[in-house]
């Protein structure tokens, strides 16, 4: 494995709740967009929860970089029967 | 019409600039062909279990289980159920050791350990080609799609392109993507971004659900209103086992033994433990215990993906339907009047989902029962449409287009694997240096998509194309099971019956779609072109018996063959046989880590959903 995919996604999920969230707050109260979702600020609110999600998968992601530089390549598929 | 703003365009962007980053800053590390065609065996388990479930995903899974879940309702869910879990669990438990301890690259290549280079020759013909055209199909599917949502029109008139080109458009777009993804990134690639589109595939349709049910007024008021479309669509299981006392059956008209062999056994299991494009996910695993995690990861991920793809169907069919209203009222003396024009396929539709205009007229075309015929596939995108403002439809959007170019990948994968070592290497160039063959397996993905682009094509002259080579595959698919199982299973099975069993079940299946017709169809292409023999209250409830009757053949034939031929010394078949493969050794981690504990956790909490929904 070459880089925790948890980065590029966190990374992905962060930019989109980011984008989704100004994009929500800029247009809050906007009767017209939101007659849509039933008057929820749905771009706000979604783009609160995807921030989230990307950030927590970006923070795991670091932790398991770290964790895949530090130790050494795990042994792929060695026979191990008995001891 | 469908109004797209910049924000849409952002997210649709930001997607494709991460997909292809990931297959580029995978490119140094594709250095043999190991790396490239089998992502090197060395990836953790959970990224295989949520490829393994990306591999199956494309426009059937998007659009066609939204369609299912608004024509037939909550018996859609027993496509899951009956027909992918358990055969889930099974090839995770039993079959995985086998697939992964043999070192085979491919699924034919195993038949080829198995039993002999024939059976793999055929198989691997077969895959080849069922990759090709169901990437095309798939392409053709999506690109109709976006035609019928106007998704690239504000594009197209943007920049003064011919709205004609807009068809092609879609189809090079989703190409290129995938193209530029896989042939740096290789499968590992191609698995990384299966789980991205995962994940997005979930971002971009709970909020539609979250508000459809809002909309609607819950679960009651979902039950409630679908209620009054038709009570029937609400049972999982209700009425199974009666269709024979009610003719048109239970809206699919199945009765039980059908069920649960048909889904179960032949259909779910034939593509689930055998489809070589899912089942390089688990093969790419990083050891034997990750690989046998691997369909039961995919199990979890499976069965909560129903509330995201066959709900929004049920929710499309149970909301209210447009109707052209003219509001009037008096503001300072003038009177102010405000019509809300809706165009009468989604007049004469039920909910959301339209009906099907005919072409010549533009009038709704109808049923033999006067009904109107509704277009089911438009169940799912025009929730989409309808409850996600802008910004976050660009998500939705993309995630819809995210799980098409998902199912691609996996097509142009198992393709570029299967046409390297089961047919180049092994009967067009034998004995290259590694080097030749990452070549090969590189050009053969741009080899594959271009084929694929040309059969999306061929549909839009010949329409029957499509529904012609379904049908074709599912003969060739249906009776692959039998071969695995007794390959596996039974030390005894021969080359020679293997591959005459497989014979033999395609003609069994090809035999009985001749001679049954579903009811409501005319002989042809639905069936019935030698005689009718037999009627089936539905489409679904024959191609189920196709595949009991291709099973059966299949593997009667391989038993009776095998025992005229001669065995394969049991020396040649440890690590190929159930039997004569010693027990994995038992994993160090605690006894919940291991696959059996949680293959019995996903198979009582599919048994609890079963319970609750019936």
């Amino acid at each position: 494995m070459n880089f925790d995919l948890r980065i590029p996604m966190g990374l992905m999920f962060t930019l989109a709740g980011a984008i989704l969230t100004a994009f929500g707050l800029a247009t809050n109260g906007n009767e017209v967009l939101y007659a849509k979702s039933l008057g929820i600020n749905a771009n706000l609110w979604w783009g609160l929860v995807l921030l989230v999600f990307g950030l927590t998968m970006l923070s795991l992601g670091r932790r398991g970089q770290r964790r895949l530089e530090s130790l050494p390549p795990e042994p792929v598929e060695k026979g191990r029967r008995g001891h | 019409m469908l109004h797209l703003t910049a924000a849409d365009w952002l997210m649709m962007l930001l997607y494709v600039v991460f997909v292809v980053g990931i297959g580029f800053a995978l490119k140094p590390a594709m250095k043999t062909s190991k790396d490239f065609l089998q992502a090197g065996r060395a990836l953790p388990a959970w990224i295989c279990g949520v490829a393994f479930i990306g591999a199956s995903l494309g426009a059937q899974e998007a659009i066609g289980m939204g369609a299912a879940g608004a024509k037939y309702g909550l018996e859609s869910a027993q496509f899951y159920g009956i027909g992918a879990i358990p055969a889930m669990i099974f090839v995770g438990i039993f079959m995985m050791p086998l697939y992964y301890g043999s070192k085979a690259r491919s699924v034919p290549e195993f038949l080829r350990l198995r039993f002999d280079e024939k059976t793999r020759a055929l198989n691997a013909c077969t895959v080849a080609a069922m990759t090709v055209f169901s990437s095309g199909i798939s392409m053709y599917a999506m690109a109709r799609l976006m035609q019928a949502l106007h998704v690239f029109d504000g594009l197209f008139r943007a920049l003064d392109w011919a709205p004609g080109g807009i068809f092609t458009f879609s189809i090079v777009l989703s190409a290129a993507v995938v193209l530029a993804y896989v042939f740096p990134g290789g499968l590992t690639g191609a698995m990384y971004n299966q789980v991205l589109q995962f994940f997005l595939l979930i971002a971009g349709f709970l909020p539609m659900v979250l508000l459809g049910l809002r909309n609607i007024g819950g679960w009651s008021g979902l039950k409630a209103s679908v209620g009054l479309v038709d009570p029937r669509l609400l049972h999982e299981w209700k009425g199974v086992a009666h269709a024979g006392a009610n003719p048109m059956g239970a809206t699919m008209g199945i009765d039980a033994i059908g069920l649960g062999l048909g889904l179960g056994l032949a259909l779910g299991a034939s593509y689930w433990c055998t489809d070589f494009r899912v089942i390089q996910t688990a093969m790419a695993a990083k050891n034997v215990e990750s690989a046998r995690r691997v369909p039961l990861i995919a199990a979890i991920a499976k069965m909560f993906l129903p509330f995201l793809v066959i709900l929004p169907g049920l929710l499309a069919i149970g909301l209210p339907t447009p109707h052209t209203t003219i509001v009037e009222r008096t503001e300072n003396g003038a009177i102010i009047r405000t019509t809300t024009v809706v165009r009468p396929e989604a007049e004469a539709g039920i909910g959301l989902v339209p009906a099907k205009l005919n072409p010549v007229t533009g009038k709704p075309m109808l049923t033999a029962g006067g009904e109107p015929l509704l277009d089911y596939d438009m169940a799912t995108p025009n929730l989409l449409v309808h409850f996600l403002p802008t910004g976050l439809l660009g998500l939705g959007l993309t995630a819809l287009l995210a799980s098409l170019m998902s199912g691609m990948a996996a097509n142009a994968t198992a393709f570029n694997t299967v046409f390297t070592y089961d047919l180049y290497q092994s009967h067009i160039h034998k004995g290259g240096s590694d080097r030749h063959y990452l070549a090969v397996g590189r050009w053969a993905t741009v080899g594959g998509i271009l084929l694929s682009i040309g059969t999306a094509y061929a549909a839009i002259d010949f329409n029957n194309i499509m529904d012609t080579l379904q049908l074709v595959f599912s003969f060739v698919n249906a009776p692959l099971f039998a071969t695995f199982l007794l390959g596996m299973f039974w030390k005894r099975a021969t080359g020679h019956g293997a591959f005459s069993g497989l014979i033999a079940g395609t003609a069994a299946a090809m035999l009985h779609h001749g001679l049954t017709l579903p009811i409501e169809a005319r002989p042809g292409i639905h069936g019935g072109w030698i005689a009718v023999l037999h009627s089936y209250p539905s489409d679904i409830a024959q191609s189920l018996w196709t595949a009991i009757f291709a099973f059966s053949a299949n593997f009667i034939v391989t038993v009776a063959v095998s025992y005229c031929t001669k065995a394969k010394p049991e020396a040649e078949l440890v690590g190929l046989v159930h039997s004569l493969t010693p027990k994995p050794v038992r994993a160090h981690g605690a006894w919940w880590k291991r696959p059996e504990a949680l293959a019995v956790a996903i198979l009582l909490v599919a048994v609890a959903l079963n319970i609750l929904f019936a």
